[in-house]
C-alpha cells in the first residue's frame, strides 16, 4: 500500500442524529476522520456532548449527491457537486441550552 | 459528568449576562425557520441575472445555501470570516487552557474544562461551515498555521492569574457574545445555523465567568484584588475585540449590504460597554474608565476608546503572546502528524482488506 | 489496605490524577477531534473522582470535603496507583496508560456496581459506562498506532513496553476491600491480550513490577503534578472559589 502523505485530506463525514425516539435522523453537520469508527466516535464526542442524541449515524461525504436548487446544473460553476458543499447545520438539535 | 453544577448568583440574577442575548438568538432561529417557510422560489429561472436574484434572495430575507450562485467576493469575504472565527475558537483555548491544571476547586476545574473543549467543538463546528463554500479545512488550517489568516487579536493577551479565566467569561466571552448573535441572522444559511448553536453553547462560559468574578469580588480582600486586576487588564483589549471604528473600518459597507453584518463596529461596542455598568455593579468591581458616565441625550454610556494603535501593534503580530500562541498550535500539529499519518494508513488498510474478501 | 475508606480513596486518587494527565493534553492532541475526546475522558474521570473523593471523606469522618482531599495532601498521602501518574509522554505512551487503566476500571467498576455498599454500587454503575467508552476509544487507538505505520507501530510497542509493569500494582490482593482488585486480572488479561494480538503488538514479559502507590510511595512525578494541581488553592487557605 502506499504511504499517505501529511497533505492528503481525511475524509469528510457527514452526521445525522436521531435526538429523541419518535424522531427521524437529522443533519446536524460534518467532521473528519480517517475510518467510519472513528467518525462515529468523534460524532458522539462533538456533536453530542449535552446528550442530544439517541442514536447517529456518519456518512461519507462522497456518498452523497445533492442536487441542483433548480435542477438547472449550468447555472452552478464547476465545483457544483464537490462533497465539501454539501450543507451543514440543517437543524440545530433541541435542547443545547441545557448542559 | 460536565459540571454542570453552579447557578448564577441569586442577587444578579437579573443582571446576569446573556439573558436578553440568548432571546435574540432564538429569535434569530425562529426568523430562520419562518423564511424557510415562507420560501417561495427554488432556484433562479431559466433567463434571470443570477446576481439580480442573489440580491432578491438576500433582500427578502432568506438565506443562501452552499450550491446557490454567489458573489464570488461574497464567497471569499465569508470564507475569510468564518475561517478566522473558527481559527480564533482554536487559538482562543490556548489563554483559558493555562488555568485548567491549577483551577482552585475540583468544581472550577471541571466547569473550565468542558468550556475550552466546547471551544474546540465550536471552532470544528466552524470550519464546517466555511467547508460548504468550497474550501477544505486542511487548507484553512494550512493558512492560520502559515501566519495568512488571524485570529482575534485578544488572545495574544496573557492569562496571568485565576481571576483572567473569570475576566474572559465575562468581557471576552460577553463582546464575543454581543458580536455573534446578529451573525445568527447572517444571510449564508450554514453560518447563521452554526452560530445559532455556537450562542447557545456560549451563554453558559460567559455565566461561568461572572460567576468566577462575583465569587472572588465578594470573598477574601486578596481575591477581590486579583479579580479588580484582571479587569483591569482585559476591559480595554475587550472593547478593541469590536475593531477599528467605524471611520477606519475596510469591510463594514459591503458586508452589510450583503446581510453578513447586521450592525457597525462602533454600535455593538457601544452595546457591550452598555451592559456591562451595570453587571460590574453587581459585581462590586470598576471599569477602569475615569471618563465613564450615562449621556442622558444619547441614552448611552461615554465610554473611552481603546487604544486602537495597540490593536494594530496585536494585529501585525506584536502582542504580548501572538508569537507562543502560533508556536503552540505548530508544535500541537507538527507532534501530532505521525499520529494522522498512522490512522490513514490504517483504514486505507482496511479498505484494502475489505476489497480483497469482496472480490 | 484495609477498609472501605482506603479502598475508595484509592479509587478516588486514580480517578483524579488520571482526570490532571490528561487534561494536560487540551490544545495538544494530535487532531481536533481528539482534543475534544480526551477532554470527554478527562471530564468523566474528574466527576467519578469528586464522587469517590467525597465519599471517602464521608466515610473517614473527619470533615474533609473533596477538595479538601484533593488540594490539602501532599503525595505521601495519596493513594492512587503509579500507572496514572507517569508522564503523558507521547500519543502512544498516553493510549497505553488510557487503555491498561480503562481494561482496569472496567471490570472493578462493574463489580463495584454489585457490591452491598450502595453508594459506592451506584457510583460503580455510573463510571462503569464511562469506563466502557474509555476501553474503547484507548483500543482504537492501540490497533491504530499498532497496526498503523512502521513508525506508529514502533512507538506503540515501546509505550506498551514502557507502561505494562506498571500494571501489576493494580492487581495486588486486598481480600478486605469491598472488590478485590486480584480478582479482576483475568478479564484484564483477556482484554488486553486480544487487543494486542490485534494491533500486532507484543504483550511484555518481565518481572519488574513496580508498586507502592496504595502506601503512598509514589515516582518522582507525582508531587510535581500537585505542585501546579494545589498551588492556587493552598495560596489562599479557607477561601472559597
Amino acid at each position: 500500500m502506499s504511504e499517505p502523505t501529511s497533505r492528503e485530506q481525511t475524509p469528510l463525514w457527514e452526521v445525522f442524529v436521531r435526538a429523541r425516539r419518535g424522531l427521524s435522523h437529522t443533519h446536524v453537520g460534518s467532521l473528519h476522520a480517517p475510518d467510519a469508527e472513528l467518525a462515529l466516535r468523534n460524532a458522539r464526542d462533538l456533536y453530542t456532548r449535552r446528550q442530544e442524541g439517541v442514536s447517529i449515524w456518519v456518512v461519507p461525504a462522497g456518498a452523497i449527491t445533492a442536487s441542483s436548487p433548480d435542477e438547472k446544473d449550468a447555472f452552478f460553476d464547476p465545483a457544483a457537486d464537490k462533497v465539501y458543499r454539501h450543507p451543514t447545520f440543517y437543524e440545530v438539535p433541541d435542547g443545547v441550552a441545557h448542559l | 459528568m460536565y459540571g454542570n453544577d453552579f447557578s448564577a448568583p441569586a442577587d444578579a440574577a437579573d443582571d446576569t449576562p446573556g439573558g436578553g442575548l440568548l432571546g435574540e438568538v432564538e429569535a434569530a432561529e425562529a426568523e430562520l425557520r419562518a423564511a424557510a417557510a415562507r420560501e417561495r422560489r427554488g432556484g433562479p429561472a431559466p433567463d434571470e441575472d443570477l446576481a439580480a436574484y442573489f440580491d432578491d434572495v438576500v433582500g427578502a430575507e432568506q438565506k443562501i445555501e452552499p450550491r446557490d450562485w454567489m458573489p464570488e467576493a461574497y464567497r471569499r469575504t465569508l470564507i475569510r470570516q468564518i475561517a478566522q472565527h473558527a481559527h480564533s475558537e482554536i487559538i482562543g483555548m490556548q489563554p483559558e487552557g493555562n488555568w485548567i491544571s491549577r483551577a482552585p476547586s475540583l468544581k472550577r476545574k471541571a466547569i473550565l474544562l468542558a468550556k475550552v473543549q466546547d471551544e474546540a467543538g465550536h471552532g470544528l463546528y466552524l470550519y464546517a461551515a466555511a467547508e460548504t463554500l468550497g474550501i477544505s479545512r486542511d487548507e484553512l488550517v494550512q493558512l492560520l498555521l502559515d501566519g495568512r489568516q488571524k485570529y482575534s487579536s485578544i488572545f495574544n493577551y496573557p492569562t496571568l492569574g485565576w481571576a483572567d479565566v473569570g475576566a474572559i467569561g465575562w468581557l471576552v466571552d460577553g463582546a464575543a457574545i454581543v458580536n455573534q448573535v446578529p451573525l445568527c441572522r447572517c444571510s449564508y444559511g450554514p453560518y447563521a445555523r452554526a452560530m445559532i448553536r455556537v450562542c447557545k453553547e456560549e451563554s453558559f462560559h460567559q455565566r461561568q465567568g461572572y460567576e468566577i468574578l462575583h465569587t472572588l469580588a465578594h470573598g477574601t480582600p486578596a481575591q477581590k484584588a486579583m479579580a479588580q486586576d484582571a479587569v483591569d487588564r482585559w476591559w480595554y483589549p475587550s472593547l478593541a475585540m469590536f475593531g477599528p471604528p467605524d471611520g477606519d473600518s475596510t469591510h463594514s459597507a459591503q458586508s452589510m449590504a450583503w446581510k453578513i453584518k447586521r450592525f457597525s463596529n462602533d454600535d455593538l461596542r457601544q452595546r457591550f460597554v452598555d451592559m456591562c455598568v451595570g453587571q460590574a455593579e453587581v459585581l462590586g468591581l470598576r471599569i477602569p474608565d475615569e471618563d465613564l458616565r450615562w449621556n442622558e441625550e444619547r441614552q448611552a454610556y461615554d465610554y473611552t476608546q481603546p487604544d486602537y494603535d495597540e490593536l494594530m501593534r496585536v494585529i501585525s503580530g506584536n502582542g504580548p503572546c501572538n508569537r507562543e500562541r502560533m508556536a503552540h498550535r505548530r508544535a500541537a500539529h507538527a507532534d501530532g502528524a505521525w499520529v494522522r499519518e498512522a490512522a490513514a494508513a490504517y483504514a486505507a488498510k482496511r479498505t484494502e482488506q475489505k476489497e480483497k474478501v469482496a472480490a | 489496605m484495609n477498609g472501605p475508606f482506603d479502598f475508595t480513596l484509592g479509587l478516588g486518587d486514580d480517578a483524579l490524577v488520571a482526570a490532571q494527565r490528561l487534561a494536560e493534553w487540551t490544545t495538544r492532541a494530535p487532531e481536533m477531534e481528539e482534543d475534544i475526546a480526551l477532554a470527554n475522558i478527562a471530564l468523566d474521570q474528574l466527576g467519578a473522582a469528586r464522587l469517590l473523593l467525597t465519599y471517602a471523606g464521608e466515610l473517614e469522618g473527619a470533615g474533609r470535603d473533596e477538595d479538601a482531599l484533593a488540594y490539602l495532601r501532599d503525595d505521601r498521602e495519596f493513594r492512587n496507583a503509579l500507572l496514572v501518574e507517569l508522564p503523558n509522554g507521547d500519543f502512544a505512551v498516553t493510549m497505553a496508560k488510557l487503555f491498561f487503566l480503562a481494561a482496569y476500571q472496567l471490570p472493578l467498576y462493574s463489580a463495584l456496581a454489585g457490591c452491598a455498599d450502595e453508594r459506592l454500587a451506584a457510583i460503580g454503575a455510573k463510571a462503569r459506562k464511562e469506563s466502557a467508552y474509555h476501553l474503547d476509544h484507548g483500543a482504537l487507538w492501540v490497533k491504530r498506532l499498532g497496526d498503523g505505520t512502521e513508525e506508529s507501530h514502533r512507538r506503540m510497542q515501546s509505550a506498551v513496553d514502557e507502561v505494562w509493569p506498571y500494571t501489576h500494582e493494580l492487581f495486588a490482593a486486598d481480600p478486605a476491600a469491598p472488590v478485590d482488585p486480584a480478582t479482576l486480572r483475568p478479564a484484564f488479561d483477556d482484554t488486553v491480550g486480544s487487543v494486542l494480538a490485534e494491533a500486532t503488538l507484543t504483550k511484555p514479559e518481565g518481572p519488574w513490577a513496580p508498586a507502592g502507590g496504595r502506601t503512598g510511595v509514589h515516582t518522582e512525578h507525582l508531587s510535581y503534578l500537585l505542585a501546579e494541581m494545589q498551588v492556587l488553592h493552598r495560596a489562599h487557605p479557607g477561601a472559597r472559589w
